[in-house]
């Protein structure tokens, strides 16, 4: 049912305009599997509707007039419109499900749709989304019931499982509550196109190239040169403390005047053999 | 004239959906759009003024408004005709669900969202099964994986139907609806009949008796210029 090899897989955005009737910022951009790619800019920028472009593989038919080519060409229909065949999965803001259905049923559905005679990746999404939650997510369990943060580490396990598509859409997941680290391993796994859309320092500067976006449309593409990594370690020690005193808070702790100084220490040292 | 009828519970989308293909609709067309409504409907005024075309709205009141719109049917189409226009749109009310109102020659579009539930598309079978297209609009609140699951649930019912997925308010994905608006043929020249039968057997569209047009019909009837629906029958 999947028909690419990753190796052969390029996707190519092709510019369009911005909300002023301008042209974007960058001619097209290419993306191989293994890339990752961060896009940034206020809210209202356009954000979204650039990985939603992607997703419905545009062909200047949307607002913003972009075209999304894969190997170079026009995409056939049914990339677009056949999940079976859709080469993108996309991982959307939203972080709750309207389906009247329980996990079982949901998941076993959205397998006919996507790799249809597969149902023994039941278990195995379900097993993957539990490591990015806190609380267990069970197969009885109803999708309307279950909390913004499981609903989100559901999506994201169904779409590195049951998707398992080249290329992988993220809007925002670090607002969900889950276990963003876990997350982000799991997706370098496999030799993925990743395209994350954050609002979170140490995602957006780990990406191999950031797309910064301004009234609607692409205003710049910045391929680091390897002068931020200096920042990029700092924050990593910033993410650890942040992580560290989250999940005590989340845990049930209470702090006395002097922890903050243990805290720093504690996330100084974490890191050289404990970054979860 | 082409003939276009566009069906789907309320708040689903339907207008949103006709706005978009107004917008959009190939060079040379001249629409004229009819609102089917139960007891409250403003579409038309709206359309009328953001596109400058001719509309008319009929209120059924007590009647099922997709029986109304069976019997009106076939005036509305002289009247398109009589301005010169060369696509019809009809907007129905869709209250049961029940029923379907397209006929043979136009194109069906059923418009249902994607936030009504996994289990909607079996409830309102009838009107999806004879349908051309199925529009799932507000795809924009769900996330990917709900929308492939809502569109495997639409399949189950209708295994083969064209399914078009649209934030219809931006116009996303509309391209494959366009196009089959673009191929759909004229009407031709064999009288038009419903594609179904309506369930209840009260009057005669609801037995089975298939000829748009009140001149075809006994029981609840109505021409499209008469303010009221009258009963034609013993």
């Amino acid at each position: 049912m999947q028909q690419f090899t990753p190796q052969q897989f390029t996707l190519t955005i092709q510019s369009g305009k911005n909300r002023f009737g301008e042209q974007e910022g960058f001619e097209s951009i290419e993306i191989r599997p293994g890339d990752t790619l961060s896009i940034v800019g206020p809210t209202g920028s356009g954000k979204s509707a650039l990985i939603n472009d992607i997703e419905n593989l545009a062909q200047g038919d949307s607002v913003t007039g972009r075209r999304i080519l894969i190997n170079g060409e026009e995409p056939p229909e049914s990339f677009v419109r056949e999940p079976a065949f859709k080469p993108i999965s996309l991982i959307t803001q939203n972080t709750r499900c309207l389906a009247d259905l329980s996990v079982e049923a949901f998941m076993l559905m959205h397998i006919r749709a996507r790799r249809p005679g597969r149902e023994d990746l039941l278990d195995e999404t379900i097993n993957l989304a539990n490591t990015f939650t806190g609380e267990e997510i069970s197969l009885k369990s109803r999708m309307s019931g279950l909390s913004g943060g499981q609903t989100r580490a559901l999506m994201i396990a169904d779409a590195l499982v049951i998707g398992d598509t080249p290329i992988l859409l993220l809007d925002e997941i670090e607002n969900a509550g889950i276990f963003k680290d876990r997350v982000i391993q799991s997706l370098q796994g496999g030799n993925k196109a990743v395209i994350l859309v954050t609002h979170d320092p140490y995602l957006a500067l780990t990406a191999s190239r950031r797309i910064v976006m301004k009234h609607g449309g692409v205003s710049s593409v910045i391929e680091p040169t390897g002068q931020e990594q200096h920042l990029i370690e700092d924050l990593a020690i910033v993410e650890d403390r942040l992580h560290q005193i989250r999940e005590k808070i989340r845990m049930g702790a209470a702090f006395s005047s002097g922890s903050s100084k243990v805290l720093m220490t504690a996330a100084a040292q974490g890191l050289q053999f404990n970054r979860v | 004239m082409k003939l276009l009828i566009i069906a789907g519970p309320p708040s689903g989308g339907k207008t949103a959906v006709i706005r978009q293909v107004i917008k959009n609709l190939p060079e040379g067309s001249l629409p004229a759009f009819l609102k089917i409504d139960v007891v409250h409907a403003t579409e038309d005024q709206e359309l009328a003024e953001e596109f400058d075309i001719p509309v008319k709205k009929i209120y059924s009141g007590d009647v099922c408004p997709d029986h109304m719109g069976i019997l009106v049917l076939d005036d509305a189409l002289h009247w398109a005709e009589s301005i010169s226009r060369n696509i019809l749109i009809i907007e129905s009310a869709g209250l049961c669900l029940r029923c379907t109102p397209y006929t043979t020659y136009s194109l069906g579009i059923a418009v249902v969202s994607a936030i009504s539930g996994t289990n909607s598309p079996f409830k309102m079978a009838p009107l999806l099964a004879l349908a051309d297209v199925a529009v799932v609009t507000k795809t924009d609140l769900v996330s990917q994986a709900e929308k492939e699951v809502f569109r495997e649930s639409i399949r189950k019912v209708v295994p083969n139907i064209d399914i078009v997925e649209t934030n219809a308010i931006q116009g996303t994905g509309l391209r494959y609806l366009m196009r089959r608006i673009a191929d759909q043929p004229d009407i031709g020249p064999e009288p038009i009949v419903l594609r179904g039968a309506p369930p209840l057997g009260v009057c005669t569209i609801c037995i089975g008796k298939k000829e748009i047009g009140w001149k075809n019909h006994f029981g609840v009837i109505r021409p499209l210029d008469m303010p009221e629906p009258l009963y034609r029958g013993d």
